[in-house]
């Protein structure tokens, strides 16, 4: 009876599709080069990278919903990594041997890995997002230095020395669809009313606030999601690295992460995706430039910035779907012209 | 317009102190259902500072206010918004990279209900909602004629259509009485006859009351039934349009002395 009685609208739907489809194309891609031993002795290498790149993605898109949709700066991600990547190591260290099967102990390292890290973002968020701008900074750079302090002297954590013997419990495969399910969640969140909100509040959080939109509840909220995807983030790390030190986790690495952020473009996911790959895989395709190759990872930054201050995709996201589009119509026009021509 | 209205807003002995300076002392005021209210005065009289305390953005110091006879004080902006008061801005203020509909569709927000699961796994909730959000919004936006401009970016609307989607915003939080801070301040003459249009539209359709902050002293005599002065913060005239135009009081606030120069000669 009522018109918008609507389940999805079908193109939605079309789009859902041909992105699945893109997802899976890649992924075969990968596992067609790895599989086949295309790369001989290189394999192991480039899996490795691209494991990095993997885990690199979420924490850049989880701090891309801080910086580009929320407008706030956040320097202090790797505290969030770091509280995930120990809250898992030290559960299944002791789950390890416990005949639980290595899939589900990774389900549940990533799990209690994300949980710790957005319970510390509720307890940071709450009395740091009174604050604004160059004082949050401020605030979530000392947070990620308190982290860092503790961890060196919790006993738990390796006493300030390497935690190691962590199970490796993660293998390119499975991140990579890890990577996939968390870059989902954060792009229907960015989608759906409660982006607009924070997107409302980055703004004008007056404006937002006469509106009727409860301020401080949706920064908390965004504050609290993308802390737990950076706690995801750490617990893959810690699973895959299965040694750390608590001093990974600095402030350059941090910083490092705001980097690809912004070159990737703030305020895009897709942009995050392709920031943190490239980034990931730069230092490492410049290898054969030896000392000189942090220069000319420096230089490349130097130039992205000129040429594109928005970062490589601005706020601009790519569609898949738009792409398929434009190609269709362009060859139907071929195919029209083609007819006018012969008649 | 002789029988008794029952009030929507009710103001009692409102007032703010910064420091030692008082900002608004001693503001009284009603407004019935559907009643519009001209709010007027020299620059940096207290108008906007009214409009501040009856949103929450700050708390008075004295009085009170109650809204369809529900206590108002203490409430936070958002919470004041949700109890159904409205406000525009004297500089607009929308979300300047976001398009027109989604401008309109964040004042909505409220509500909205589909939880964040829902979201995430694109419920049917989720896409019942957001249709009816946009059909809604669509509407809102038809009012203020910018129906054909739902996709445009919002800071490149011109400024008298930024104006209205201000107020396509407020009207989407589904508001009982609608403050508008300078809604004419910088139109041209057929800019504000629009805006005149669209003030009466709302009212007939929406039963809402309006508050009004404006400059342009032709249009408040021509539309608001009611008008109150206020000078240095206080309360100095309140009346009918006639009324306040020949009242010394005034007169003297804006010219500043007590002869009888014509105080709107020029409109």
């Amino acid at each position: 009876m009522n018109p918008l009685n609507i389940k999805m609208p079908k193109e939605k739907k079309v789009s859902y599709v041909i992105n699945i489809f893109g997802v899976l194309a890649i992924f075969l891609l990968l596992v067609l080069v790895f599989e086949s031993n295309f790369l001989g002795g290189r394999t192991t290498y480039i899996k490795g990278i691209c494991t990095t790149a993997c885990y690199t993605i979420i924490m850049v898109a989880s701090l891309n919903l801080l910086t580009g949709f929320m407008g706030e700066f956040s320097l202090g991600h790797a505290g969030f990594m770091s509280v995930g990547a120990y809250s898992s190591a030290i559960v299944t260290n002791a789950l390890i041997g416990s005949g639980i099967p290595n899939f589900f102990l990774f389900l549940i390292a990533l799990i209690i890995g994300g949980f710790a890290a957005a319970l510390t973002g509720i307890a940071v968020g709450i009395p740091a997002l009174r604050l604004r701008g160059d004082y949050l900074a401020i605030v979530t750079v000392a947070f990620a230095e308190i982290i860092r302090v503790a961890f060196c002297n919790f006993e738990v954590t390796g006493n300030g020395k390497t935690m190691s013997g962590i199970a490796r419990l993660s293998n390119f495969y499975w991140v990579f669809w890890v990577m996939v399910v968390c870059v989902t969640i954060m792009y229907m969140f960015v989608r759906s009313r409660f982006g607009r909100t924070v997107k409302a509040i980055r703004e004008d959080y007056i404006a937002a606030a006469a509106s009727g939109i409860n301020v401080t509840f949706y920064k908390v909220l965004t504050f609290t999601i993308s802390a737990f995807f950076a706690g995801v983030g750490g617990a893959i790390y810690a699973h895959y690295m299965t040694a750390m030190i608590p001093t990974n986790f600095n402030f350059m690495y941090s910083a490092e992460f705001l980097t690809q952020v912004i070159i990737g473009g703030s305020g895009s996911l897709t942009g995050s995706i392709i920031g943190a790959t490239f980034l990931s895989a730069l230092p490492e395709a410049m290898r054969q430039f030896s000392q000189y190759r942090m220069l000319a990872y420096s230089i490349v930054l130097v130039l992205v910035m000129i040429f594109r201050p928005g970062g490589i995709f601005g706020t601009y996201e790519f569609s898949l779907t738009r792409i398929l589009k434009k190609l269709l119509a362009k060859i139907k026009q071929h195919k029209s012209d083609d007819k006018e021509k012969h008649s | 317009m002789s029988e008794v209205k029952k009030p929507v807003l009710e103001v009692k002995h409102l007032g703010i102190t910064f420091g030692g300076l008082k900002a608004v002392d001693d503001f009284c005021l009603e407004i019935g259902e559907s009643e519009l209210v001209g709010l007027i005065g020299p620059n940096g009289a207290g108008k906007t500072t009214v409009f501040n305390l009856l949103t929450g953005v700050y708390q008075p110091t004295e009085g009170t206010y109650y809204l369809n006879g529900l206590k108002m004080n203490g409430k936070r902006t958002h919470q004041v918004v949700r109890s159904g008061i409205a406000r525009t801005f004297q500089n607009i203020r929308l979300f300047k990279k976001m398009t027109v509909l989604e401008n309109v569709i964040v004042a909505m927000n409220m509500h909205m209900s589909y939880s964040l699961f829902a979201s995430v796994f694109r419920s049917k909730k989720f896409w019942r909602e957001e249709a009816e959000i946009e059909k809604r919004a669509r509407e809102l936006l038809e009012i203020v004629h910018l129906e054909d401009k739902a996709d445009y970016i919002a800071e490149n609307l011109p400024y008298g259509q930024q104006r209205r989607l201000e107020i396509a915003r407020a009207l989407a939080t589904g508001m009982k009485l609608l403050l508008l801070d300078e809604p004419a301040a910088g139109m041209n003459p057929t800019e504000t006859a629009e805006l005149l249009d669209i003030i009466h539209v709302i009212r007939k359709k929406f039963q809402i009351s309006v508050l009004l902050i404006e400059h342009d002293m032709s249009l408040v005599m021509k539309v608001c039934e009611r008008i109150q002065v206020i000078d240095y913060g206080i309360t100095i005239a309140h009346g009918t349009a006639e009324e306040i135009a020949n009242h010394p009081e005034v007169i003297r606030a804006y010219l500043g002395k007590e002869e009888s120069e014509d105080l709107y000669a020029d409109n």
